[in-house]
């Protein structure tokens, strides 16, 4: 048995901003992660983060999860990692698995911070191996070491896309087209530039319609769609690749949250179903806090700077608020503004407004 | 068609020690430490199971321990995701047949 102020599932970057604030307020946190690196996914982001200083630009991502990890070991997080948190129990403890054994966590506040999964879609052929995510290529090539194929076919123009075929490009693989179904490129045209003066087709109107091959994939066939997305007959041509990487977006890891009686809504912008949650990062349980992916799909900074205001709100009502809290929460806010600044975030932030609204209604006239 | 990246403009990988290991009977060797997944590929494997209806071949899928595609038999125990788990000297890997049973591939 444990008892702590915070627990905090997850050791992504929202998850380690709000361990971090809370310890830094004095509240003894546990941090618990699946994983058998903390860092969440940033340590696999080879690139060069944007924006401000504020907001690490100019640093790598896998280098802004070992600054984020050496300040919360400093604060006295206590970390572990391999260990999966299972789900509330009748008696309000936390069940987690660690070592093979289950243990029970007495948490004042509880912050999910589970990050997402990534989308998959579905065609003829697409169970066939060599058909994966654009995260598990990225994953294997740039923390394993290990090219997952040579001639790729990339599924989407998002951001993700974008950034892991040219990481794959840079490990030595040929990108042989990348298909957005959308009219346009979605992802941001810098990262689009760096494959197009490559010389990789990104063929925008475009989707895979199946994969071929025996045991394994040995070509795409591609087609072209018409504004409802649907393929049009006779445009059909294949690549011969032995791998497709599909790069369709994420969607929030509710499960555990919906587990903790957390209410949802579904954002399609932000990833899909999701738990609601007020300005502060509180779910409809007071008891739960919920940052990052989890609270809609967005990015690194992002998550980073949702878990430090979950981090500050919760120990500020576990009785550890500190001098210029208030003044550090709306600093916290106007940076999230900031981040969600600019058209190409417009969605997200009216979907995001929509969900803090429903959060918000669960604590009027309470408090 | 897979392969182990030797040098990368911007990634650095850890040093690890070759070790040696079975795959369905077969010799092989990888790095120690590095996932089995990784090991596989590198040996040009991609099938890592079949399904349990319809004994379709399937692989690496989500890269990140989360899918459970990959699971493979080690050392006479199914269900392990090889994309999540350590390859070290010496262990015993199998396809895995199904859902597998304790004991035997």
């Amino acid at each position: 048995m444990r008892q702590v102020d915070l627990l905090v599932v997850g050791a992504g970057p929202a998850g380690l901003g709000a361990a971090i604030e809370g310890a830094r307020r004095g509240a003894k946190v546990l941090l618990v992660d699946e994983n058998r690196t903390a860092g969440g996914q940033l340590y696999k982001q080879i690139h060069k983060f944007f924006g401000s200083g504020a907001h690490y630009a100019g640093t790598r991502g896998y280098q802004i999860a070992e600054l984020l990890l050496s300040q919360a070991a400093e604060l006295g997080v206590e970390t572990l990692l391999d260990t999966r948190a299972l789900g509330l129990m009748d008696d309000g403890s936390v069940s987690i698995l660690h070592e093979g054994k289950l243990e029970a966590v007495y948490a004042g506040k509880v912050v999910l911070a589970t990050g997402a999964r990534e989308n998959a879609l579905a065609f003829p052929g697409w169970t066939l191996p060599g058909v994966m995510t654009a995260g598990a290529a990225q994953t294997f090539s740039n923390v394993h070491g290990t090219l997952v194929g040579r001639n790729i076919l990339t599924v989407g123009s998002g951001n993700v896309g974008l950034i892991v075929s040219y990481q794959l490009m840079q490990a030595g693989a040929e990108i042989r087209a990348l298909v957005e179904a959308a009219p346009r490129i979605t992802g941001y045209l810098v990262h689009a530039g760096k494959l197009q003066r490559a010389g990789v087709p990104i063929r925008t109107a475009h989707t895979v319609v199946e994969a071929r091959g025996d045991k394994r994939v040995e070509e795409a066939v591609i087609a072209r769609v018409d504004e409802g997305f649907r393929p049009i007959p006779g445009t059909e041509e294949t690549v011969a690749v032995d791998t497709i990487l599909l790069a369709v977006g994420l969607n929030p890891r509710a499960d555990l949250s919906a587990m903790f009686r957390c209410e949802t809504a579904y954002e399609g912008g932000l990833g899909g179903l999701m738990p609601i949650h007020d300005q502060y990062m509180r779910s409809s349980n007071p008891q739960v806090y919920v940052c990052g992916d989890l609270a809609g799909v967005e990015e690194a900074s992002t998550a980073l700077e949702e878990g430090r205001l979950a981090g500050v709100h919760s120990a500020m009502s576990l009785g550890f608020a500190q001098k210029g809290d208030e003044g550090r929460m709306a600093e916290l806010q106007e940076s999230l503004c900031s981040l969600r600044g600019g058209e190409h975030a417009r969605r997200r932030l009216d979907a995001k407004k929509r969900i803090m609204e429903k959060g918000g209604a669960c604590y009027a006239g309470r408090e | 068609m897979c392969m182990h990246i030797s040098e990368h403009p911007v990634a650095d990988y850890p040093e690890r020690e070759r070790v040696s290991f079975l795959f369905d009977g077969r010799p092989m060797t990888g790095l120690a430490g590095q996932p089995i997944a990784a090991a596989l590929l590198e040996n040009g494997v991609s099938v890592f199971r079949h399904t349990h209806k319809s004994g379709q071949p399937r692989g690496l899928f989500c890269g990140i321990g989360q899918c459970s595609d990959c699971v493979v038999v080690v050392n006479g125990r199914p269900n392990v995701r090889s994309c999540v788990t350590p390859l070290e000297a010496g262990m015993v890997i199998e396809t895995q047949m199904g859902l597998g049973k304790v004991g035997k591939a």
